[in-house]
């Protein structure tokens, strides 16, 4: 079993999906997806560990060997997010029950968790696919379940974000396809090992180009760098609570790591930053997203959709890290792509618990929320002073190596921007603890604190955002060998 | 004769555009949805064009004994996997079109109508 786990980490879910459709009662399907979410992560450590032993898995579907077959090829940057993927799901899914069975009626929840599954399936067949195609096969599996969750959420308008998100994730999808398919037709290959080796001997044909600027496009749409994140904010305010947090945590991540895979193995760092000048493209937009989205975060009075704009700009924070092109800056990108799914994860969570008690996250409904509901409340500043960037917190590593990437290239200016978007979320947060500690609840309520299976989630991942900022080695090390295997500077 | 030689290419380029010009500019979901089909649509016949190559045919394995003779020489073969990659593309842009017509049902029970403009003035 364990020679064929790169398969099985896909292949379970994918499996057990159909089953939780078929069970018919919400209890039921939440159980499969449980044990889909678990089985997950336990797959996704054991190959961590093994890449770190022994190096580079290569598995061959259906014992068919690549180029022909699809391969599965797992190095440290996607065992690293498959981690990151499969423990956000196993985090999230004994929340998901409790606040699933109030947003979702009783009838779809089944369907519901048969998405939830899916996605799940779809987000880890990208990381650890070796195969181009596969990648689009696994981010259509993965939208289209995210397209129906999100759908399902209480707000009518939940509908038209979700169409909206339809429309603007199909095309992006659509760019991604065309971009492969130029790649295709100059090298004959679609495994990424066989096109890094090919490509080089072709670049110089203008379709190459064509290519590069087609999955540039059809990746940050997917990543929503902005200016291409139209579809997110509303997509995130109006989702169920822990679709949002498992969302949030784990879609955009993946497609990050989609733009470090084609970028860095496929196309090779010198044609991505030398000739096609990407740093010149990705650098100013990350800019513009962590000042001007941090900017509009501020004003935004619906906490949760606060939180989607904040998103925005952490996205910015780590394409701003793989701009620089350097081991430190793919360093910092990826370390911040971890630490963003603790922090943005456990805050969406929070938000969750207080939808669950008050029906609403609207910044006026939150007044005195510090005392009725203390230990949420806990969990959104603790988490909230990682997304900060306070010392002892996540965040703060993260940043950390931004800035140290930031002047180790002499961009003093870009250290600086990175420092101005810390100090506004710093005034989006408190905004959020003002309302909550500082003002009178309104006495006509009794609020109550939320469950435990909601709370106990979210403070895993605050315990977690504060356990990872207080010692970072283990996530500082297998971030700097992933971004030595990306860029090569290792064999 | 070379624009001639890549008509193709042509049509792709025409039907993409087509196909995007609709699902910015036009306000009616459905209409979206049908320019985004015809803008998917359209990245498969790239491919399928991509697949073929002239005079070949489908690649079956052909028993000599039936051709006798002209079997001596090689048989031209397209290029199937660019056809069989659209396959699964065919799949998801049914899947996806589907999904997208059955968010515009649930929109219509909600809003009452599918015009983007009359959605936007009943949502503030």
């Amino acid at each position: 079993m364990s020679q064929n786990l790169p398969a099985l980490l896909v292949v379970v879910p994918l499996l057990l999906a159909p089953l939780a459709a078929l069970s018919g009662r919400a209890k039921i399907a939440w159980g499969i997806a449980t044990a889909a979410c678990w089985w997950t992560l336990y797959a996704a450590i054991s190959l961590l560990l093994r890449v770190q032993e022994s190096g580079v898995i290569r598995y061959s579907l259906g014992g068919w060997e690549p180029p022909y077959g699809i391969e599965y090829r797992i190095d440290l940057a996607s065992a690293f997010v498959a981690l990151i993927v499969a423990a956000i799901g196993a985090v999230t899914i004994p929340y998901a029950g409790t606040s699933i069975a109030k947003e979702v009626s009783e009838d779809r929840a089944p369907l519901f968790y048969t998405a939830w599954i899916l996605m799940l399936a779809g987000l880890l067949g990208i990381a650890i696919t070796g195969d181009v195609f596969n990648v689009f096969v696994f981010l259509e599996i993965s939208s289209l379940s995210a397209y129906s969750m999100i759908a399902l959420g209480q707000d009518r308008r939940a509908l038209t974000s979700t169409f909206q998100y339809l429309i603007m994730g199909s095309v992006g999808a659509t760019f991604i396809v065309i971009g492969i398919g130029l790649m295709y037709v100059m090298t004959g290959t679609l495994n990424m090992v066989d096109l890094a080796e090919r490509l080089p001997m072709v670049e110089s044909n203008r379709t190459i180009p064509v290519a590069f600027t087609f999955l540039t496009v059809g990746i940050t749409l997917k990543l929503a760098l902005f200016p291409l994140h139209l579809w997110l904010p509303n997509a995130y305010t109006y989702a169920p609570s822990a679709v949002t947090a498992f969302m949030a945590s784990t879609s955009t991540k993946v497609s990050v790591y989609l733009l470090l895979r084609f970028f860095f193995t496929i196309f090779g760092e010198v044609f991505s930053f030398e000739q096609m000048r990407l740093n010149m493209v990705l650098m100013p937009l990350a800019l513009i997203a962590i000042l001007a989205i941090s900017l509009v975060a501020i004003y935004e009075v619906n906490v949760k959709r606060m939180l989607a704009f904040s998103s925005v700009a952490q996205i910015g924070y780590m394409v701003l890290g793989i701009s620089f092109g350097t081991v430190l800056g793919v360093t910092a990108g990826i370390i911040h792509l971890f630490n963003h799914a603790l922090m943005k994860g456990a805050l969406f969570m929070a938000m969750g618990c207080v939808m669950y008690r008050i029906g609403s996250v609207q910044l006026d409904k939150m007044a005195g929320l510090g005392k009725a509901m203390p230990w949420t409340m806990a969990a959104f500043v603790g988490a909230g002073l990682s997304l900060i960037g306070v010392p002892l917190t996540v965040g703060f590593v993260s940043k950390w190596y931004l800035v140290q990437a930031a002047l180790a290239e002499g961009q003093w200016f870009v250290a600086g921007v990175v420092m101005v978007g810390s100090l506004m979320a710093l005034i989006y947060i408190w905004k959020v603890v003002e309302v909550a500690y500082f003002q009178e609840p309104d006495p006509d309520h009794e609020i109550i604190e939320a469950p435990l299976s909601m709370l106990i989630p979210t403070w895993v991942l605050v315990i977690a955002s504060f356990w990872f900022g207080i010692d970072a080695t283990t996530t500082a090390t297998v971030a700097t060998q992933a971004a030595e295997t990306l860029l090569g500077a290792m064999p | 004769m070379i624009a001639l030689g890549l008509f193709n290419y042509w049509a792709v380029i025409v039907l993409m555009m087509v196909g995007f010009y609709t699902l910015i500019a036009r306000g009616n979901l459905v209409k979206k949805l049908i320019g985004l089909n015809i803008f998917q649509t359209s990245v498969i016949l790239m491919y399928v064009s991509f697949g073929k190559v002239e005079g070949g045919t489908a690649p079956i394995l052909i028993e000599a004994a039936e051709h006798g003779a002209e079997a001596a020489e090689p048989i031209l073969y397209s290029n199937p996997i660019p056809h069989v990659l659209m396959l699964t593309a065919i799949v998801v842009g049914v899947a996806t079109l589907a999904l997208g017509l059955s968010l515009v049902v649930r929109i219509k029970e909600a809003f009452g109508t599918v015009e983007e403009d009359e959605i936007q003035s009943a949502s503030l």
